[in-house]
């Protein structure tokens, strides 16, 4: 799954148990399932609650396309980068590595900040989580995939640290293939997000 | 390459394997950016079109967006059927199954509910868009 880029091996599997670094990325994977199943509770409660927006404004009248697709395309790229950065890893090139992982940050920081000041204008609108229970909704679901966002934006920052500071380690790069299943994994859920709430709800 | 299964990508590989396996990863991701990229133009323009049959609209975006994450998980996550993936697999079926479980749940539910207990369509309507 995280071993990208070296054919596996399919046959020989009889001796031993796996390695730590494939035992790490399924205890991870399974985590990141648990996550994801932590976000269909609150898709689920968005879809119930999409349409009560108590007289206030809906979501055809708050979404902005154009900027929902300039944030897709930002954390699409950033997922390519961070594969980038899995393959300079694994090449050990150092330099590859910071770049790779400054460019997966940089586009991962556009996002958020087009995500934040998105909140920002539509509170300012008097568009708030207590207006109706559709934007409680709302600022749920888009808020805890940002959150989600924004912790692997530190989380990079702390690995390339890590690198810095400890050298291509076994322990590290286990960490960093981790970071790059985590970051993966939160732009399929925002394939789900942009999918049902962005172009389901804004359309008129 | 007898002990691949031991390999990690911390172990010293040869510079040709390596090299080798380098390009065949900047290939797949590649790929996998190009297919997501044209499933993603495909969702906003459908969603903003109006050239195809408004009620349709939803499903097709629903169907876009799962082969979406089918593209990610393959070409991003590498989950495989290979023999060396089928814990990852498995643990994916059974995230599914939980997540259809709670969304379709949650949505059966609460249509009925709403069908069952409001006292009448007017007021329904009054509680809904008032």
């Amino acid at each position: 799954m995280t071993d990208t880029t070296l054919p596996m091996a399919s046959h020989a599997r009889k001796d031993g148990p796996a390695s730590k670094r494939i035992i790490v990325a399924y205890g991870f994977w399974i985590f990141l399932l648990s996550d994801i199943i932590m976000f269909s509770a609150i898709f689920a409660t968005y879809a119930v609650l999409v349409g009560a927006t108590d007289g206030g404004p809906t979501g055809a009248e708050l979404f902005d396309q154009k900027r929902v697709a300039i944030e897709t395309l930002c954390l699409l790229f950033s997922s390519y980068a961070c594969g980038m950065m899995s393959l300079a890893i694994e090449a050990k090139h150092r330099l590859a590595t910071y770049g790779a992982a400054a460019v997966t940050f940089a586009l991962g920081a556009v996002f958020l900040t087009l995500e934040l000041s998105e909140f920002a204008g539509m509170i300012a609108e008097g568009a708030t989580p207590q207006r109706s229970a559709f934007l409680s909704a709302f600022f749920t679901l888009v808020g805890c995939h940002g959150a989600h966002v924004g912790f692997g934006l530190l989380w990079l920052v702390v690995m390339m640290a890590q690198l810095n500071a400890k050298g291509f380690r076994d322990d590290v790069l286990r960490r960093l293939a981790c970071f790059s299943l985590f970051w993966h994994a939160l732009d399929i859920i925002w394939v789900a997000l942009f999918s049902i709430v962005y172009l389901m709800g804004g359309r008129v | 390459m007898s002990s691949q299964h031991e390999r990690a990508p911390g172990d010293d590989l040869g510079p040709d394997s390596r090299r080798e396996a380098i390009r065949s990863g900047l290939l797949t991701y590649t790929v996998g950016l190009a297919l997501a990229l044209i499933f993603t133009a495909t969702s906003f323009w459908a969603a903003s079109t109006g050239v195809l049959w408004l009620p349709g609209v939803p499903i097709g975006l629903a169907v876009l967006a799962v082969a979406q994450m089918g593209i990610h998980l393959v070409f991003f996550l590498h989950i495989t059927t290979g023999p060396d993936n089928t814990n990852n697999v498995l643990a994916l079926a059974f995230g599914v199954l939980i997540v259809a479980l709670v969304v379709g749940g949650s949505l059966w539910i609460m249509a009925h509910l709403n069908a069952n207990m409001m006292p009448s369509p007017d007021l329904m309507n009054l509680h809904m868009q008032r």
